[in-house]
């Protein structure tokens, strides 16, 4: 299973600015192994966030973005106390979710 | 719903200014490092570490929380900074990746050889770097103070000395070759003097690391193995006492200066 990411959420005013750091290798599939092999591809497809269950944001994600990926984005008008979900999806099929707390 | 096409810039931002005078190359390096430092992937590794040590593993199916790592067992915050120092009951002078390699073979039961045989970034050698780097962020901002009063932290900073001024290899190399003087660089990469105490959160202080160009996360171990793999020397063997006496050389050197592990580096 994808080891957890790191959601951190913080308010200012109305706006929560949002800072995601997720684990994954992000493989591009145009690298070579040592034996000249192609590395399969290996990368988030689907990213998704939730702001108190409502989906907010959505990104198609391909090869080109980099291992353990940074993520931030600010969402208007909500305030400490407020959950934020983050999921991926990678092409893989393999998924994961994780959410935090606006503080 | 609105669908937007997010593209991360952020691995393959550039410093452009790369061919101006130096100050100006250097500022744009520092503007690309603290973009990079505010969300520092070392955390995934630091969670990873944490989650490793309370877990029972290998074949004891033991956790990790009853290794003494100096200051008693399972002893955790401001460890980092007082480590590479003497253990009793090794007999030896042990770094902190050799003496979570100590524990992970007393307590858990695996095979410490095996271990120190396996390259990095593969088996169990990840989580050894995962320990690493946690424990590392338990002493973050903490001042290293390495012990100096056992004879053998004495004669393991005189070898870590010699070791840094040996001079060998294919390019007739010393550690000293780089980093014995102040202001030099390799390419961008500034170089610290590490003959003297290079400050604050330099050198010594800066290690573990995560790379963002290859996206590792790199130890203590892993810097210095590369270090002897740039001057054509053959491999230093994990947690040798060759590279645990380099650690004590530069720990020493660093005396008084702030930890900033996990750091991030290009």
């Amino acid at each position: 299973m994808a080891d957890p990411m790191r959601i951190r959420a913080k308010a200012e005013g109305n706006i929560a600015t949002v800072r995601v750091l997720m684990s994954h290798e992000m493989e591009s599939g145009q690298r070579k192994d040592s034996a000249g092999k192609l590395i399969a591809a290996w990368h988030i497809n689907e990213v998704s966030a939730t702001h108190n269950g409502k989906v907010i944001l959505t990104a198609d994600w391909g090869p080109a973005v980099s291992k353990n990926p940074f993520l931030q984005f600010n969402i208007k008008g909500a305030k400490a106390g407020d959950k934020v979900g983050v999921t991926w999806k990678d092409n893989k099929g393999d998924s994961r979710t994780d959410e935090a707390t606006v503080s | 719903m609105k669908r937007i096409l997010c593209t991360l810039a952020l691995a393959g931002l550039a410093a452009t200014a790369v061919h101006a005078q130096k100050s100006a190359a250097v500022l744009a390096i520092e503007e690309y490092r603290a973009m990079l430092a505010d969300g520092n992937p070392a955390e995934l590794f630091e969670a990873k570490g944490e989650d490793l040590w309370k877990q029972k593993r290998g074949p004891k199916n033991a956790s990790l929380e009853q290794c003494d790592l100096g200051q008693g067992p399972g002893v955790v915050k401001a460890v980092f900074v007082t480590l590479p120092r003497y253990f009793a009951d090794t007999n030896k002078v042990q770094d902190l990746e050799s003496r979570l390699v100590t524990c992970m073979e007393t307590l858990q039961g695996f095979d410490a050889a095996d271990i120190a045989k396996t390259p990095f970034g593969k088996g169990e050698q990840n989580n050894v770097t995962a320990l690493a780097t946690w424990i590392a962020a338990e002493s973050r901002d903490m001042k290293f103070n390495l012990p100096q009063t056992h004879a053998k932290e004495q004669v393991a900073y005189e070898i870590g000395k010699r070791l840094f001024f040996q001079r060998g290899g294919a390019h007739d190399f010393s550690c000293a070759s780089c980093h014995g003087a102040d202001n030099w660089r390799i390419r961008l990469q500034d170089l610290p003097n590490l003959t003297k105490n290079p400050g604050d959160g330099v050198g010594f202080a800066a290690w573990p690391a995560y790379r963002v160009s290859n996206g590792q996360m790199w130890s203590m171990q892993l810097r210095l193995n590369d270090c002897y793999r740039q001057q054509r020397f053959p491999y230093p063997g994990f947690g040798s006492d060759a590279t645990v006496a380099l650690g004590v050389y530069l720990g020493v050197n660093s005396q008084g200066s702030k930890s900033i592990a996990p750091a991030i580096k290009r």
